[in-house]
C-alpha cells in the first residue's frame, strides 16, 4: 500500500522527469508566481466594449437567443410586477422561494400580497425560486450568482421556474470583469463554493439533437432587469 | 453489451457501415454540430486569437505542470478541501471507493465524465455494493443500456429516439408500459422525473471537471442541462475526478478557453451553466457539500510530456474533431473501440494504451486535416497519427506485402532514370487495360480498394511527361 505522499511525490517527480526539470528551479517558480499574480488578460471580444445601453441590448438578445425570458424594469415596483404576472399567467402558485438578499427583500412586495414569500434553500417541492445576480457579462447574457445565504445555489436549478434579478448597473461587457467584481468582495486568489455561471434555462440536445428545456435544472428562466 | 476492441477496428468499420440504424443517426452530427460550430465561429471575429491565445496558456501550463499542480494542491486545501493523487486508473479508483465508503454511500449521482469512464469507475463502485446513477441524459441512457459513450459530448449520437424509448420502456420500472415516449420531450420528462428522485437521495456527488484553475484552487464544469449541478449541489460530498492536464493558471486563462470550448463542441456561444466550485460549503452556507475532494490522475499523461504527443495534452474534449471527421461520420464512436474515438482518440489511445493495442487508429484517417483545422487548441492531430504510423511501423511488424511494396518503390524511387522508364510504359499500358472507362473496378493484389471503391487509371501519360508538354508549349 503507497501512501498519499508517497503516490504524490510519484505524480509530481514523472511530471519532473517529462520536462526535464529539476524540482527547484527559481525561473520556472518567478514564472509561475508572476502569472497567478499579475492574471493578464486575454483578448476581450469588441462586443463587450459598448456603452451603458447597448450592453443592456446586447444582454437582452444573448438571453433571448439562449431561451431565456427578459423583462426590463424601470422601477422596484415593476420588478416586483412582473415577477407576480408571470407566476400569475403561468398559473403557478403564488409562492416564490428564495433567500436572505438585502436587495430582495427590499422590493415593494406589499404591492402584491398574493405573492407569498418563503425563505431558505430550495427542495424538491418548490416550483419557483428567485435569485439576485451578483453580476452578469454581457457578450454572452451569462449572469454570475453565488453561493451563500444571501442567493442559496439550490435556487438556481430544483424549482422549474427561476427568476433571477439584476440591476442593470451590475452589467458589465465581459466575462474579465464581472471576475473583477468578484475579486473586489472574496479577494485575490479566493471563491465562495459556489460561482454559477447561468445563460438560459436548462436544455438538452442529446437525444438526436433536438433541443428541449428542463432537461434537469429550471424549464423557464426569467431574468429582470432593473433600473 | 459488445465490447468493441481497437484491435477489431476493420471488423467494427465495415459492421458500421452496414448499419442502417446508425447511418440514420450519424446524419444527425453533420446536420448539428458542424453547422452551429460554423456560425458561431462566424460571430466570433476574435476567434483565431484567442485559440493562438489558448494554446499559449496551456503549453506554459504543461510546460510548469508540476508548479501548477502544487499552485493548485495549496488553494484546495486553503478553502477546506483535499487532493489526491492517482498515478493510475486502479489508484483513482480505490481512491474515489474508499472516500464513498468513509461517507457511508448507498447512492452515488454522477454528472458526465470521461475521466470516470477511462478508469472503469462506476463498476467498480458497484461491485462494492454501491448504487451508480448516471445523470447526464446522454450518460442515463448509455447506462441502462450497458454501453459506453460513442462520442465524448454526445453518448448517444448512435441511437434514435424508438431506441431509447424501447430503452426506457424496459428499465424504467414502474410506469404504463404503454405510456406515450414518441417525441423527445417525451422522454426529457421522464428522465428528469426518474433522475430527480436520484439527485434528492444521492449520498455522494461525482463529476468531471474542464479545467482546474491554479489561481483559486476550483474546478469547473459545464453543462446544458444542469445535472451537473444538482450532483455537485445536493450530496453530502463532492468528489471531482479529473486527468492533470486539466489544469489553467488563472481566471483570466479560463475564460479564454470557456470562449471557445462551447462554441467549438456544440456551437453554443457559452453553455447554459459554467460552474466553479472551489471546497466545500463555507460556515453559514445553506447548501452545498460539507465536504470536497478531487482525485487528480496521471495514467499516462506524465510521460506523455517532453515528447512528441505532448500537444494532445492541450485538449480540451470539445468533439470538434470529431464532428468533423469524415472517418468518425462514416462509421460513428463505438468501431474505434476505443473510450476516445475519431482523431483526438486515434493520438491519445495509443499514447495511454499502448501502439501495439490500437495500430489500426491512427491508420483511420485520410489526412484531410479538418481535425487540426477545427481544432480549438490547434493540435497538430494529422502529423500526429503520421508519427504513430511511424512507431508502428518501426515496432517492426507491418505486412508482408506492405513491406515488399514500399521496398520496390523505394528502390523505384531512388533511381530516376529507371523510375520514369517503368512510370512511361506502366501508365500507357494501364490506360489501355482500363479501356474507355477509365477506371478499374477489380485488380489483382488490390483487392482491398476495389472491393468497396474503383480505382482511377492513368490516363496514358505520367505527371513528368504532362509537366514537360506543358513548359514546352509555356516556352513557346
Amino acid at each position: 500500500m503507497t501512501t498519499a505522499g508517497q503516490t504524490r511525490a510519484l505524480v509530481l517527480s514523472r511530471i519532473r522527469a517529462g520536462l526535464r526539470v529539476a524540482g527547484r528551479d527559481r525561473t520556472r517558480e518567478a514564472a509561475v508566481e508572476e502569472r497567478l499574480r499579475a492574471h493578464p488578460r486575454g483578448t476581450i471580444p469588441a462586443r463587450a466594449h459598448a456603452g451603458r445601453e447597448a450592453l443592456l441590448e446586447l444582454m437582452t438578445t444573448m438571453l433571448a437567443a439562449q431561451g431565456a425570458e427578459v423583462t426590463r424594469a424601470s422601477t422596484p415596483e415593476d420588478a416586483v410586477r412582473a415577477i407576480a404576472t408571470d407566476l400569475r399567467e403561468h398559473a403557478l402558485p403564488s409562492r416564490l422561494r428564495m433567500g436572505a438578499d438585502t436587495q430582495l427583500a427590499a422590493l415593494p412586495w406589499d404591492m402584491t400580497p398574493e405573492v407569498e414569500r418563503v425563505f431558505g434553500p430550495a427542495n424538491g417541492e418548490d416550483r419557483a425560486s428567485l435569485s439576485r445576480a451578483l453580476v452578469a457579462a454581457a457578450e454572452t447574457g451569462t449572469l454570475v450568482l453565488v453561493s451563500g445565504a444571501d442567493n442559496p445555489t439550490t435556487l438556481a436549478f430544483l424549482p422549474e421556474t427561476h427568476f433571477i434579478l439584476i440591476r442593470a448597473g451590475d452589467v458589465v461587457g465581459s466575462y474579465e470583469e464581472a471576475l473583477d467584481r468578484l475579486r473586489a468582495i472574496y479577494g485575490e486568489g479566493a471563491l465562495p463554493r459556489t460561482v454559477n455561471l447561468i445563460s438560459g434555462p436548462s436544455r438538452t440536445a442529446d437525444i438526436e439533437q433536438t433541443i428541449v428545456r428542463g432537461a434537469h435544472g429550471p424549464k423557464r428562466l426569467h431574468v429582470v432587469i432593473l433600473g | 453489451m459488445t465490447e468493441a476492441s481497437p484491435q477489431e477496428f476493420k471488423k467494427n468499420a465495415s459492421r458500421a457501415l452496414e448499419d442502417a440504424k446508425l447511418q440514420r443517426a450519424l446524419t444527425n452530427v453533420k446536420r448539428g454540430f458542424i453547422v452551429k460550430r460554423s456560425l458561431a465561429r462566424s460571430k466570433l471575429p476574435e476567434f483565431g486569437a484567442l485559440r493562438e491565445e489558448a494554446r499559449a496558456i496551456k503549453d506554459h501550463t504543461l510546460n510548469h505542470l508540476d508548479l501548477y499542480l502544487e499552485a493548485y494542491e495549496w488553494k484546495v486545501v486553503e478553502s477546506g478541501g483535499h487532493v489526491h493523487y492517482a498515478p493510475s486508473a486502479a489508484d483513482a479508483r480505490d481512491i474515489v471507493l474508499k472516500i464513498c465508503k468513509e461517507a457511508g454511500a448507498r447512492l452515488v449521482t454522477k454528472g458526465k465524465s470521461m475521466v470516470s469512464e477511462e478508469i472503469g469507475l462506476n463498476a467498480h463502485l458497484e461491485s462494492a455494493g454501491i448504487e451508480v446513477a448516471e445523470t447526464d441524459l446522454g450518460e442515463h441512457i448509455i447506462q441502462i443500456r450497458g454501453e459506453a459513450p460513442s462520442h465524448i459530448i454526445a453518448p448517444v449520437i448512435h441511437l434514435n429516439k424508438e431506441e431509447i424509448a424501447e430503452d426506457f420502456v424496459r428499465t424504467h420500472r414502474g410506469l404504463a408500459p404503454d405510456r406515450p415516449l414518441d417525441t423527445v420531450p417525451d422522454l426529457v420528462a421522464e428522465a428528469r422525473a426518474v433522475l430527480r428522485e436520484k439527485f434528492l437521495a444521492a449520498d455522494v456527488g461525482i463529476t468531471g471537471a474542464n479545467l482546474l484553475i491554479a489561481e483559486t484552487g476550483s474546478s469547473v464544469i459545464v453543462t446544458n442541462e444542469g445535472n451537473g449541478d444538482l450532483t455537485e449541489t445536493l450530496p453530502r460530498v463532492h468528489i471531482v475526478v479529473a486527468s492533470i492536464e486539466k489544469m489553467v493558471p488563472t481566471l483570466e486563462d479560463a475564460c479564454t478557453v470557456l470562449r471557445l470550448l462551447a462554441r467549438s463542441g456544440t456551437g453554443q456561444e457559452i453553455t447554459t451553466y459554467t460552474t466553479f466550485a472551489t471546497g466545500p460549503a463555507r460556515a453559514g452556507d445553506p447548501d452545498g457539500p460539507r465536504a470536497y475532494h478531487v482525485v487528480l490522475l496521471d495514467n499516462g499523461r506524465s510521460e506523455m510530456l517532453g515528447g512528441d504527443f505532448q500537444d494532445m495534452l492541450r485538449c480540451i474534449r470539445c468533439g470538434a474533431c470529431l464532428n468533423h471527421c469524415p472517418v468518425y461520420g462514416a462509421i460513428g464512436g463505438h468501431a474505434y473501440g476505443s473510450l476516445y474515438p475519431g482523431p483526438m482518440g486515434a493520438v491519445l489511445t495509443p499514447a495511454l494504451y499502448g501502439i501495439d493495442h490500437s495500430r489500426d487508429l491512427p491508420n483511420a484517417s485520410s489526412f484531410c486535416g479538418r481535425c487540426e483545422e477545427v481544432c480549438p487548441m490547434a493540435i497538430p492531430l494529422p502529423s500526429m497519427m503520421r508519427k504513430w504510423r511511424e512507431r508502428d511501423f518501426e515496432r517492426g511488424d507491418p505486412p508482408l506485402m506492405q513491406l515488399l511494396a514500399l521496398r520496390l518503390w523505394a528502390y523505384a524511387a531512388k533511381r530516376p532514370r529507371l523510375y520514369h522508364a517503368l512510370g512511361g510504359t506502366i501508365a500507357p499500358l494501364l490506360a489501355r487495360l482500363a479501356g474507355g472507362r477509365g477506371r478499374f473496378s477489380a485488380l489483382p493484389f488490390a483487392g482491398a480498394w476495389t472491393d468497396t471503391r474503383d480505382l482511377p487509371a492513368p490516363q496514358g501519360k505520367t505527371f513528368h511527361e504532362l509537366y514537360r508538354e506543358m513548359r514546352r508549349s509555356e516556352s513557346k
